[in-house]
């Protein structure tokens, strides 16, 4: 198929051994979301624990999705979902923190 | 039906009418599917929003609902979708380099990595609804065999919100790890006819975005559901 | 591959035969003209729904149907009129057919899609009209819980068939969002593009952005339904106001989804009706995408009572104060258009000023809505139907008409009576504000919305509105008439009737298959009159 045209297609190929080594850095990542989890940060826990699934999340992102290398469109169409998810959760949740109870909720 | 009008005869792959090029197709596609995947996102972020709230509001119930989730099912399913992403890229990657046998062999092990990791999802399921851990209103907790799991503690009122979390959670991320695997077999035939090469492969990629999606969600919710504090 | 000149001019009309041809047509404009007879169908429903609901107000007490009754066609009017009317009416009809036109395209992005859209609007509704076989829906449209998840199939009926039709929502959004930046003529840059692409593109943002987040919210009340898992449910620790926070999180921009096309089409109508280009095009179309922005920061002005916090109240009370800058300049830019521009009065020029007078009342009393003290008052009152009935029928459904009566020569090739279509005009724009004038005053006088009944001293402010939603209803029965005696018997029209700039007038009508003949090439803004 299509062997015989070329120059319409100037996509960037990742090389093989980059995708390896994200992979192991992804692994690595996993045994330290666990491992964290033996130590206790206090009220830092859940921070510690969305950092390093949000770095996970970048990497894949930027190499097995190929945003690195792509156009700026792509990112800013997935930029703009995560910032209006933030949108949705900071104004829920502005609501519940403000709220004034007179009774418990449970 | 006539498609007729798009009858192609050449050896290139022919692009879509409305189409400057192959190329304009191939950039456009993987546009549309880059809304889609925002729309997942909003999607699976009401969830974790939800959470959030929840979360907030009855940290007990989440911290003794997690001793429920056995962290090494959720480590090992981590680790095989995190493969299976790692083998759906490589799949793109040999389409692109065009050896076609290798993108059905990385394409083939990443529907393989699915059937494990719904396997397991399988055996965490099946022992939550054996010993009665159903969400809110279902929930039928078995004393008994309740103490033999995680010991005597007194569990919340509410423990019933946190199987809904999971169930929930879990549940629609499942339905989209089936998805993923119809298409990627979907992808895997069409491969193994010699449809892709470096000149196209957009049906590959889009499959693939969508997968590392799939994947994205899950490294979120292993911590979410498994580890909590 | 059809046969062209074998019946005269070739166009899509004619390029392929037989009803077969159309379900399956990946033609835009076939698409679009599909939506254009569901939608009608549609609003038809909830027409006569809306009728039913003035008679039984017509009089105290129960004049044609008891309270249950009119709970369940309340229900219907609402999900009927806002999921399948109003959301896809514009985008989906006009949008499809004229978005790929007036940027020089051949055709949206996923063409296929585009098609799939549409059969998810069909099941979406077909699912949802199972709940009447389990009684029907009584929940009214926002569906609030904890009244909706006392195991009720009927709402879990609604509630699929809302998730799918939400589907057709998101992959119109995400099929003009794509085809606006990939697909424009050569020369068509952003700062080209009709101010009517403007507007759909940034409801498609809207689309994209907020309707995954109704998915979600309808999934879960149906799970809530049929598992009980408590998100909602106090019994449970779980937050009922919750629901109303996703649920307006897509509500509110929803209601940009239906106004910001109608202003799209009214900035249509008014720079080609008062021949002279547009003032301040660029105001209005980032006005589109602002207006598309903060709406998704104020769908908390709809829970002032409902339990939010009082600092959220405030909080959001400010911020949907905002909405007013952006819409304010739209339409300062059109009366500045008409300013010293040779207005021609024909049917559709009307309806774009009946908009204009409407949605500024709709705008202004939503001003008094946003604000928390007054709200406190108004809120659940019939000053609140009135309010919306302005901006959803003054606004929305008045840009429709006026966009069906300017389109109708492109789409069809023939023009509608115009005499007979300003009759419509009369009918429902003075049928319009019989109508819900009167609202206005009830509502201040404290009558609540929602109930079958009232007391005595409401009735003749309630049958006035009903005498004029009868009024409506001729309106549109007129216009229904003018439409198809126009296209039965209507006289051709030419490629460009009424004289208009942007590029769908530039080709034949109807337009051919692929639109153009040639590719357009742009060199200059959209409305070069004078």
């Amino acid at each position: 198929m299509g062997n015989t045209s070329h120059g319409a297609h100037e996509h960037h190929i990742i090389p093989l051994k980059t995708y390896l080594q994200v992979f192991a850095a992804l692994i690595f990542l996993t045994f330290i979301t666990v491992a964290v989890t033996w130590f206790d940060f206090g009220a830092f826990n859940a921070v510690v624990a969305f950092g390093i699934a949000s770095v996970k999340a970048a990497l894949v992102l930027a190499y097995f999705m190929h945003l690195k290398y792509d156009n700026m469109m792509n990112r800013v169409i997935i930029g703009t979902g995560v910032f209006f998810l933030l949108v949705l959760w900071f104004f829920s949740i502005l609501d519940i923190v403000t709220r004034v109870s007179e009774q418990s909720t449970l | 039906m006539s498609t007729a009008n798009h009858g192609n005869t050449h050896s290139v792959r022919h692009h879509a009418h409305h189409y400057e090029s192959a190329e304009h197709e191939h950039q456009s596609s993987k546009e549309g599917v880059w809304v889609f995947l925002c729309t997942e996102i909003l999607m699976f972020g009401g969830l974790f929003v939800a959470y959030a709230i929840f979360h907030h509001l009855f940290p007990e119930t989440f911290k003794i609902g997690s001793k429920f989730t056995d962290v090494r099912y959720g480590a090992t399913n981590t680790v095989v979708l995190l493969f299976s992403s790692l083998t759906m890229a490589l799949g793109i990657y040999y389409c692109q380099i065009k050896d076609q046998k290798k993108a059905v062999i990385a394409l083939s092990i990443t529907i393989l990595c699915g059937f494990i990791f719904m396997g397991i999802k399988y055996l965490e399921y099946s022992h939550k609804i054996h010993l009665g851990l159903l969400p809110g209103d279902w929930y039928a907790g078995n004393a008994d065999m309740i103490a033999s799991e995680i010991g005597n503690l007194k569990l919340p009122e509410n423990i019933g919100l946190y199987f809904s979390f999971y169930f929930m959670m879990t549940g629609i991320h499942g339905i989209h790890v089936l998805i993923g695997m119809g298409l990627i077999g979907w992808v895997l035939i069409r491969t193994m006819r010699g449809e892709f090469g470096p000149n196209y492969y957009t049906p590959v990629e889009g499959v693939g975005l969508f997968w590392h999606l799939v994947d994205l969600v899950w490294i979120y919710l292993f911590p979410l559901l498994y580890l909590v504090e | 591959m059809a046969s062209t000149g074998a019946h005269g001019e070739h166009n899509y009309l004619n390029h392929q035969k037989g009803i077969w041809s159309w379900l399956t047509s990946l033609d835009h404009k076939r698409i679009g003209i599909m939506y254009f007879i569901t939608v009608m169908i549609f609003f038809l429903v909830g027409g006569l729904f809306a009728l039913a609901i003035r008679t039984e107000l017509w009089s105290t007490g129960e004049t044609i149907m008891t309270a249950e009754t009119y709970a369940r066609v309340m229900t219907y009017h609402g999900a009927v009129m806002v999921f399948l009317v109003i959301i896809p009416g514009i985008p989906a009809f006009l949008g499809n057919f004229f978005l790929p036109m007036q940027i020089g395209a051949k055709d949206v992005a996923f063409p296929r899609l585009n098609l799939m859209s549409w059969y998810c609007l069909l099941l979406g509704a077909g699912v949802a009209l199972l709940s009447l076989l389990y009684g029907g829906a009584d929940t009214g449209w926002t569906f609030y819980t904890p009244y909706s998840i006392k195991h009720a199939p009927a709402v879990i009926c609604m509630a699929l068939g809302v998730f799918i039709a939400g589907f057709s929502s998101i992959l119109t959004g995400l099929n003009f969002v794509v085809t606006t930046h990939k697909l424009r003529a050569p020369g068509m840059t952003m700062n080209r593009i009709p101010l009517f692409v403007w507007a759909l593109y940034s409801t498609a943002i809207i689309q994209v952005l907020a309707t995954p987040v109704l998915a979600i919210t309808v999934v879960l009340l149906a799970a809530e339904n049929i598992f009980g898992i408590g998100f909602f449910d106090p019994a449970l620790g779980g937050d009922p106001v919750l629901f109303q926070h996703f649920f307006w999180f897509y509500s509110h921009p929803a209601v940009y989804i239906m106004i910001l096309p109608a202003f799209g089409v009214i900035s249509e109508l008014i720079t080609t009706f008062a021949r002279k280009t547009i003032f301040g095009y660029t105001a209005i179309a980032y006005s589109s995408l602002a207006i598309a922005a903060v709406s998704f920061f104020v769908w908390g002005h709809h829970m002032f009572v409902s339990g939010q916090s009082e600092f959220a109240g405030v909080v959001f009370s400010f911020l949907t104060m905002l909405v007013g800058v952006p819409t304010a300049i739209k339409l300062f830019n059109w009366i500045a258009t008409l300013y010293k521009g040779s207005i021609n009065l024909a049917s559709p020029m009307l309806f774009a000023l009946g908009f204009m007078f409407l949605f500024t009342i709709g705008g202004v009393t939503g001003i008094f809505l946003a604000t928390v003290a007054t709200d406190v008052h108004f809120h659940d009152t019939y000053f609140v139907v009135a309010h919306f009935h302005y901006v959803m029928v003054g606004g929305t459904l008045m840009a429709i008409m006026g966009g069906i009566y300017y389109w109708f020569p492109k789409m069809f090739g023939k023009l509608c009576n115009d005499a007979w279509a300003r009759i419509s005009f009369v009918f429902i724009f003075v049928g319009f504000n019989v109508t819900f004038y009167p609202q206005f005053v009830l509502g201040s006088l404290g009558m609540p919305r929602r109930y079958f009944d009232y007391l005595p001293e409401y009735e003749h402010l309630n049958k006035v509105s009903t005498i004029g939603s009868y009024l409506i209803g001729i309106g549109f029965v007129v216009a229904l008439i003018t439409i198809i005696h126009g296209l039965l018997k209507g006289k051709p029209a030419g490629p460009n009737p009424w004289g208009a700039k942007t590029l769908e007038w530039q080709t034949s009508s109807p337009p051919p298959h692929e639109n153009f003949h040639t590719t357009p090439i742009v060199t200059a803004g959209p409305y070069e009159y004078r």
